[in-house]
């Protein structure tokens, strides 16, 4: 295998740019055998959809949709793709450490391992625990604030949109030229125009811009859709705690992106026009770059793990029987928290060198954070003492992340005190942690409550029997993967290695492999548990009211009719579906019309020019970045002369589709 | 969607306008005539001013021109507004803090400097 790696020689043509032939990786078989498999999958998907003449179709109910539990179900498929991605970056970096041990090189030059770790944790943040928690509030918030739609339906329409364009492009540095070799925060003055030549940092940038705008957009048309689309009746305190979550998780987003994007196009400034924000010399200060990107980088952190402690809510109260206990403690310690997770930056670089008052103050601020986070882990068991607790997949899941969790956030404390985190900075024990938290919060969460609001969206359970298998294999594997990170971690392995000398720390690694190989086999249960669910749905056809539900999503149709709900809810106090079943409320039949938005393809055209203008910047092809950034402003413009945006659903339409939910 | 949520939104008078611009104005002036006539004092109380001024400069244009009000939008607006600007002052104090003692520590140039020069002489003094 080749060790050394020629990046191709920087020319110029007026047409291409700096894009040559050469940066077709066509000799590198890794990529050529994943380049073939995607190919071919494309090809099949392409050809089956033409058989099957679902092109027009998937264009006018998917594509063009402003529906937000379709756009909630895209994120969710988009997640779920991406994951497969970023898990597949991950057994390749197992597979590295397990062999690179004592002089052994392993399967992956590190050049490839670079970018594969760039890939790794850019990917898994960014496109698969962002839209899975962008997913949950897409589909979930409405229809449990009882709302036809979100507040601006094009503008979400648009932000999805804009989101699989970044992931696209990161996708397509894949098989056209190169990614990032600079860890997932892109650290200057490595990631500065001197030290990372060639098109993969900007593959990073310009991916997570397209992909940023989306997110911000999302976050501002979330909020506006809580605080202005509330059932008649429900007061803020009466709100289920999810949605509680999804308002302090975007109030986070509109706070803190605009942090991101602004350090971003600094850095672009830097690599693009010779600006010296971040350089080394003529006063840039690169030390500036880390304290930004982590202004933005805790909040982000909360801005995961906040909607997965809504599922969780949601889900113990219902399995348990009980309304969650302590409902205003849980709305205040997540409102503290959206505050102090912006006073603990620099818990994140301790190291750097602030002295010691700085560092003492975030590490307090850092052990203060803790403090609303627990009093949720107390409040969920709690609500489970002295509950009837059924234990079925979507609680098996949260029981396993009350558990993991819980161990991650004592790791995290223990990072917290500065001395302790001199030791343990970069190290894996570090990456430990932050998996552990991740993992065992975010993605335990986020299978929870896949399990719990599947019925929801499609009027039919997961199989149970897969189910189990996934969970067990997912808590079996993570645990198996990263305690030997841990171990690694306090010996001082530090994190990011090619190759290492200590062929004693190999044993941990391949446990590590050995882990992240049961994790495969979980994700495999998941995906065969949709194959056997969407095949058996016959079987497994539950009704709109399978767990015996406490929130109003839970009071329409399931799957829900484009109108959610066939009358204007009106709400008093909380936990409006439970009081509707103890009253035996039932929606009037005297049915009206239904005011609602039309979709439309403005947004799905601006976000395809704007990856071509991603894709022309990245390789300086100055030509099709001007006129694709023109042709975004003039459709953009054009689509506020589209006066077609709404339409009534007639009466007699909603009769007849509510009288079909009846019957099931 | 619905006719009753665009309800009238307040633009101000014109005399709150006229206001406005007579308190921008003055705002304005101040540190500029500062400057310009090279008043006597200290070049940090001069910064200050500046930004003080320039601060108060915000609050006018917020109350007068963005009417700002703790009733508009039923306290969401207000609320915002309290929101942003505790995360504005977190992040600015606390950046310019954690910077101050970065360069501190982490980039003492001129400490340096100076100890290049020692090395070098002692290396022509024993040379």
């Amino acid at each position: 295998m080749a060790s050394e790696h020629l990046q191709p020689a920087e020319t110029f043509s007026p047409i291409f740019g700096r894009l040559t032939l050469d940066w077709i990786p066509i000799h590198e078989p890794i990529l050529i055998g994943t380049f073939a498999g995607v190919a071919l999958g494309g090809l099949l998907v392409f050809a089956l959809m033409t058989y099957f003449r679902l092109w027009v179709p998937f264009w006018k109910n998917w594509v063009t949709t402003v529906d937000h539990k379709k756009i909630g179900i895209m994120y969710m498929v988009l997640a779920f793709v991406m994951m497969v991605r970023g898990f597949a970056d991950a057994l390749m970096m197992r597979g590295q450490q397990a062999m690179a041990a004592g002089g052994s090189e392993g399967w992956l030059p590190p050049h490839h391992y670079d970018q594969v770790f760039t890939a790794h944790g850019v990917i898994m943040i960014f496109f698969v625990a962002m839209a899975f928690v962008t997913g949950f509030m897409n589909y979930v918030m409405p229809l449990q604030i009882g709302a036809r739609d979100v507040a601006f339906p094009f503008l979400n329409n648009f932000s999805f949109w804009m989101t699989v364009a970044g992931a696209l492009l990161v996708n397509i540095s894949l098989f056209v030229g190169e990614f990032a070799r600079v860890g997932w925060l892109a650290f200057p003055p490595l990631s500065g125009a001197n030290y990372s030549t060639g098109p993969g940092m900007d593959y990073y940038l310009w991916a997570l811009q397209i992909a940023g705008v989306g997110t911000t957009l999302s976050g501002i048309n979330m909020i506006a859709t809580i605080v202005k689309m509330r059932a008649p009746g429900m007061k803020l305190m009466d709100m289920p705690i999810f949605t509680w979550t999804a308002l302090i998780t975007n109030v986070l987003i509109v706070a803190a992106f605009p942090v991101l994007t602004a350090t971003l196009a600094l850095l672009t400034l830097d690599r693009y026009m010779d600006f010296r924000f971040f350089t080394n010399d003529f006063g840039g200060n690169a030390m500036m770059y880390v304290n930004l990107i982590w202004i933005w980088g805790h909040p982000e952190v909360y801005i995961l793990i906040i909607p997965c402690f809504g599922i969780i809510s949601e889900i113990v109260s219902t399995f348990s029987r009980k309304p969650i206990f302590g409902y205003r403690t849980m709305v205040w310690a997540t409102g503290c928290i959206m505050v102090l997770s912006f006073v603990v930056w620099l818990h994140h670089f301790f190291t750097m060198g602030s002295g010691a008052d700085v560092n003492t103050f975030f590490g307090i601020t850092t052990m203060i954070i803790a403090v609303p986070t627990g009093v949720k882990i107390f409040n969920w068991l709690f609500t489970m003492y002295k509950g009837r607790v059924r234990l079925e997949v979507p609680m098996l899941w949260t029981i396993g992340f009350l558990v993991t969790f819980t161990i991650g956030g004592m790791t995290g404390v223990m990072l917290a005190v500065p001395p302790v985190d001199f030791q343990l900075h970069n190290t894996l024990f570090l990456i430990a942690h932050f998996h552990n938290v991740i993992i065992g919060g975010v993605v335990f969460a986020v299978f929870a409550g896949v399990t719990y609001w599947w019925p929801k969206a499609f009027g039919f359970k997961l199989d149970e029997v897969w189910g189990k298998r996934a969970f067990w294999l997912w808590f079996v594997g993570f645990y198996v993967a990263f305690m030997p990170l841990y171990a690694l971690g306090l010996m001082g392995v530090t994190r990011r290695m090619n190759m290492y000398p200590d062929a004693g720390w190999q044993p941990y690694f391949i446990v590590a492999a050995i882990g992240a190989l049961l994790i495969l086999a979980g994700i495999l249960c998941n995906f065969m548990n949709f194959y056997v669910s969407i095949r058996d749905r016959k079987r497994l056809a539950c009704g709109s009211d399978p767990w015996d539900a406490r929130t109003l999503e839970w009071a329409t149709q399931s799957p829900p009719a484009p109108y959610n709900f066939p009358e204007d809810v009106s709400v008093v106090g909380r936990e409006a579906f439970w009081q509707m079943k103890k009253e035996n409320y039932e929606f009037s039949t005297d049915y009206q019309p239904i005011h609602m938005p039309m979709g439309t393809a403005s947004g799905v055209i601006i976000s395809g020019l704007a990856l071509i203008f991603g894709f022309a910047m990245v390789w300086y092809i100055w030509w099709l970045a001007i006129a694709t950034f023109v042709a975004m402003l003039a459709v953009g413009i054009a689509h506020t002369f589209n006066y077609n945006r709404d339409y009534y659903i007639p009466a007699d339409e909603v009769r007849q589709t509510e009288a079909k939910g009846a019957l099931v | 969607m619905s006719a009753d949520t665009h309800h009238a939104h307040d633009h101000g008078t014109m005399g709150q306008l006229m206001i406005g611009f007579a308190l921008a104005a003055i705002l304005t002036i101040i540190p500029f005539y500062l400057v310009m006539a090279e008043v006597e004092m200290a070049r940090s109380t001069l910064v200050g001013i500046i930004m003080g001024l320039g601060a108060v400069q915000i609050i006018v244009h917020l109350v007068y021109f963005l009417h700002l009000k703790r009733s508009s939008e039923e306290g969401w607006n207000f609320f915002a507004a309290i929101f942003a600007v505790v995360i504005l002052v977190i992040v600015l104090a606390g950046s310019l803090w954690v910077m101050h003692n970065m360069n501190e520590n982490m980039m003492p140039m001129h400490e340096m400097e100076q100890h290049i020069e020692q090395m070098k002489s002692l290396q022509s003094q024993q040379g």
